[in-house]
């Protein structure tokens, strides 16, 4: 009889059969995400790196006391960690409104989205600014690639030993894993001005969703989100 | 054969839940919170002694990895996305965890040679 159906000539209609979507999201986001996870590896390795020389090491130089000046203005000790908070909240506003101007994304409000965008932009620019001030600091005390201050007292808390070798490994990681970051928060602000042409020129409009501003929009929060584990690992702990 | 019943059953597009102005706001709120406390911890109660420092650094990684949820489950959405996308994401997240208990433990052995 011919009435017979062979188990693999059936219709499928599980999930991971084919015919539907299992991750209901579009191609360029899980690839978004992905190329995400790649990067949440690289940038693990580092501070992992990091993590494992500082463990190995038995004093290493004081965030409260190598920053605590406000670059950029007459305050140059007696102020730890105040211009990098200035830095994490200008990230976290940005976050926010990258967020805000997906949320409008799904409105359709070109306008909003727009602003929003500009906002976000606005705040990369600023954090950008604030780093190469932070850099440009560090670079007069002495600090750089392969370079440290002749003088180390002031960044050793008292009693510590103050060792060479701890402070070259930690102004090579600092600048090579703030430098990385800088750079993915450069490529941003780049992506997120191409985004907003786009949204100006109304090419999200025409094409009936604001799916692309969602995707940078992760790549956006990824920044801010390493930014949090470096904000933690070199200069809180 | 109804063909009804082998019919693909279209989902509405009813992902982005939970995330209008008033979410966001909550949870910039939040974020903003966690990061003040953090300084105060590292500006006031470890210098004035009422938290030891040994204390302090859990307390900023469970501070920070809580930062991190909030940014990937609500910012990045991933709360809302399929359990499968979920998945994908998060389990890979157990190499990184692995290299660090092997780089943390080696590292002990390193403290002669640095020197």
């Amino acid at each position: 009889m011919s009435a017979q159906v062979s188990p693999i000539d059936e219709v499928k209609t599980t999930p991971w059969a084919g015919g539907t979507s299992p991750f209901k999201a579009e191609y360029g986001k899980i690839m978004m995400w992905f190329f995400l996870l790649s990067d949440a590896f690289t940038f693990s390795s580092l501070l992992i790196s990091y993590g494992a020389l500082r463990f190995s090491a038995d004093s290493w130089p004081a965030a409260d006391l190598i920053f605590q000046s406000v670059p950029g203005t007459s305050i140059s000790h007696g102020a730890p960690l105040v211009f990098v908070g200035i830095m994490t909240f200008i990230l976290i506003l940005s976050s926010v409104t990258m967020v805000l101007a997906v949320e409008a994304g799904h409105r359709m409000a070109r306008k909003e989205v727009t602003w929003w965008m500009l906002a976000t932009v606005l705040g990369g620019f600023a954090f950008l600014g604030c780093q190469a001030l932070e850099w440009s600091h560090l670079h007069h005390e002495g600090f750089w690639w392969g370079s440290i201050p002749k003088e180390l007292g002031e960044y050793f808390h008292k009693g510590a030993h103050e060792s060479t070798t701890y402070t070259q490994q930690f102004a090579n990681l600092f600048f090579t894993i703030t430098g990385f970051h800088g750079f993915h928060v450069f490529s941003g602000v780049i992506i997120n001005i191409i985004i907003t042409v786009n949204v100006l020129l109304g090419t999200y409009e025409k094409r009936g969703s604001y799916l692309m501003v969602e995707k940078v929009g992760l790549y956006w929060h990824f920044v801010d989100l390493v930014w949090v584990f470096v904000f933690t690992f070199f200069y809180l702990v | 054969m109804s063909s009804e019943t082998t019919e693909v059953h279209h989902e509405e597009h009813g992902e982005h839940g939970g995330m209008d102005k008033k979410a966001i706001f909550k949870i910039a709120g939040y974020l903003s919170l966690i990061t003040a406390v953090e300084f105060i911890i590292a500006l006031w109660a470890v210098p004035n002694e009422h938290i030891p420092m040994h204390w302090a650094n859990p307390i900023y990684i469970v501070l920070t990895l809580f930062k991190a949820f909030l940014i990937v489950a609500y910012f990045m959405h991933l709360k809302f996305e399929k359990v499968g996308l979920m998945l994908a994401i998060i389990v890979p997240i157990l190499f990184i965890i692995g290299l660090i208990l092997v780089l943390t433990n080696e590292s002990h052995y390193w403290v002669p040679f640095i020197r």
